[in-house]
């Protein structure tokens, strides 16, 4: 039999299966990559009678748009920023939080802790801002009602941008960590006993184990998760900046990301040109940090590399 | 056990025991907020403890007629038919990408794989699910965009069919003459109900979490808010009610809608989840397992 004749008989076989696969292809191509072709409207002048294909050649216009204001640096400040500092007080948080849950003896405990910290993870970032609303709101916000009850003034939060570091980073990791935490936790459980055992034998305890067993063995996890952030560091949680914030202007310093950027141009502004420019970029380097995020992670652990 | 400590276990426990209560007092917040009268609440503002119980928030959104109670059904069927929907393509893609008989499966996996590392971003995908499919204002805004599908979600079923469900049983299928889709339902399926039940969850938690294809696709059409959609919509008239104020120098007396009733909506909106909450916890955990992180 000759090899043409051999492939037509393995697709024949194969048959039952591409029907199976149909269904998410044609989704897959129809939701995720038409819109990558769709990317070139940022050399586009978008005319949405016109459409994306049919819509004129701009060059470089949109660029040089969007790099004429100081948005353009702003908000790729604002979203690897951001992304750094999530990154890294999540990884600690996680990781010492999925240390103390190891080392509870209590089944009962460790699992009511566990239930506990991965409540926030379920809410939708529209509950989480009722939730923030409710603690920063200027006339009957938790925090505002306690300044007032001990003589203080009453702060105007959603007006202040000074705060909003500090808050958006605490509600990125309250929401977050729980979620994380049980990754770590799962890895720690995973690790064999008699590794405890014999480090005791030998006389190392609390850190020394901690140091030596424990964060060796959880390095692949924390390798794949923040393998797994680098390389979103450009996108950021659109209803983090957007919602949580309640969308006010005057913070728009400290919570402008791309992603409320580009939402803003082109839903509320009637700007696309601009959010196309700025989605382009997105899209671009959002994909180099993942290539080099796992060419990174090819060199430390070749193992643990995406592919 | 690293630690035999005594000191050291009071202080972790205590730690784990902060970091719960920060998780779940909140949530006491709301639920307690929701239930305090309208002036009281204005009044002394939030807290854990009711002054003064009421349950109007409740009586006014379960009125009928109301647009809460429309919301809460539209959550309700769109969550439904997206994630059976969601459920039935990634089964099927995902049995077909764990079969080796399968020619091109490599290229499969790779097209699939390329959807997780590289996006169009929302500028092309908005204009073509408006200006392309025109789905704008319709049902299908809230249950196909960027819903249906989950990648992660193919490659962790793909690989807990590869891992749990016995080559041989497939085989042994297949030569009692079963055609692949029989196969499918009754030999693999059954088999696979932990990973089901888990992706399941997932996706369902993901369409009743979603609100943003409100916020994009809906422009007119008030009577196919979600109640995310609805929570999301108050938020901001309320803001923009107080900001007007503000600018005006008129001072409101009341925030519109009241904050009880919103609080209570979004109670409302929770409940559901706070049920099902240890089959997600457990469901979760599964998935953390069976992926290996890595997936």
């Amino acid at each position: 039999m000759n090899k043409k004749s051999q492939i037509k008989r393995k697709i024949k076989k194969s048959i039952p299966f591409y029907l199976m696969s149909l269904p998410a292809v044609v989704y897959l191509f129809i939701n995720n990559y038409l819109p990558m072709f769709g990317l070139v409207i940022a050399f586009k002048k978008i005319d949405y009678s016109l459409g994306i294909l049919k819509s004129p050649w701009n060059g470089l216009n949109n660029f040089s748009y969007l790099f004429k204001t100081r948005d353009a640096w702003l908000i790729v400040r604002n979203t690897v920023g951001y992304n750094i500092i999530f990154i890294t007080v999540g990884l600690i948080v996680s990781v010492t939080v999925a240390i103390l849950l190891s080392e509870i003896t209590q089944k009962f405990l460790q699992q009511t802790y566990q239930t506990c910290i991965l409540i926030p993870y379920l809410l939708s970032i529209v509950m989480v801002s009722y939730l923030v609303f409710a603690f920063l709101g200027t006339e009957s916000g938790i925090l505002n009602k306690f300044r007032e009850s001990i003589g203080l003034n009453k702060i105007s939060w959603y007006s202040t941008p000074k705060y909003w570091p500090f808050i958006l980073v605490l509600v990125n990791t309250w929401k977050g960590f729980g979620y994380t935490s049980i990754v770590y936790f799962a890895t720690i459980m995973g690790i064999d006993k008699s590794l405890y055992e014999a480090a005791a034998v030998d006389g190392a305890t609390g850190w020394k184990q901690i140091r030596h067993i424990t964060l060796p063995c959880l390095k692949p996890t924390i390798i794949t998760l923040s393998l797994l952030a680098i390389g979103g560091m450009f996108h950021s949680d659109f209803g983090l900046f957007y919602q949580v914030p309640m969308n006010s202007g005057l913070l728009q310093d400290v919570t402008n990301t791309i992603d409320t950027y580009v939402y803003r141009g082109l839903v509320e502004l009637f700007d696309p040109g601009r959010s196309s420019a700025a989605g382009f970029l997105q899209s671009i380097l959002g994909f180099i940090m993942v290539l080099s995020a796992n060419a990174l992670t090819r060199r430390l652990e070749k193992d643990l590399a995406l592919f | 056990m690293v630690s035999n400590n005594k000191a050291a276990k009071v202080i972790m426990n205590l730690v784990l025991i902060l970091l719960s209560a920060m998780c779940v007092i909140p949530l006491l917040i709301l639920l307690m907020s929701s239930i305090t009268e309208e002036k009281t609440l204005i009044q002394y503002g939030y807290g854990l403890i009711p002054r003064k119980i009421s349950f109007d928030a409740y009586t006014y959104i379960f009125r009928s007629g109301n647009t809460v109670l429309h919301s809460y059904l539209m959550t309700i069927i769109v969550t439904s038919v997206g994630t059976v929907t969601n459920l039935v393509i990634t089964v099927m893609f995902a049995y077909a990408l764990s079969r080796k008989q399968m020619w091109g499966r490599n290229v499969l996996a790779f097209y699939l794989f390329f959807t997780m590392i590289f996006n169009g971003g929302l500028v092309p995908t908005y204009i073509m699910w408006t200006q392309t499919f025109h789905i704008r204002d319709t049902i299908w805004a809230l249950i196909v965009p960027g819903l249906l599908l989950s990648p992660f979600n193919v490659i962790l079923t793909r690989t807990f069919i590869t891992t749990n469900v016995p080559e041989e049983i497939i085989e042994s299928a297949r030569i009692d003459g079963a055609h692949e889709m029989k196969t499918l339902l009754f030999v693999v399926v059954p088999l696979s109900k932990p990973i089901i039940a888990t992706i399941g969850l997932m996706s369902g938690l993901a369409y009743w979490n979603n609100w943003t294809n409100g916020l994009y696709y809906l422009v007119r059409r008030t009577d196919l808010f979600t109640i995310q959609t609805v929570l999301n919509t108050m938020l901001k008239n309320a803001e923009f009610l107080k900001s007007e104020a503000a600018q005006t120098g008129i001072v409101l007396e009341m925030e519109v809608p009241s904050s009880g009733i919103r609080m209570a909506i979004a109670c409302v909106a929770l409940i559901p989840i706070l049920i099902i909450y240890p089959f997600i916890q457990k469901a979760f955990v599964r998935g953390i397992v069976i992926g290996g992180v890595k997936g």
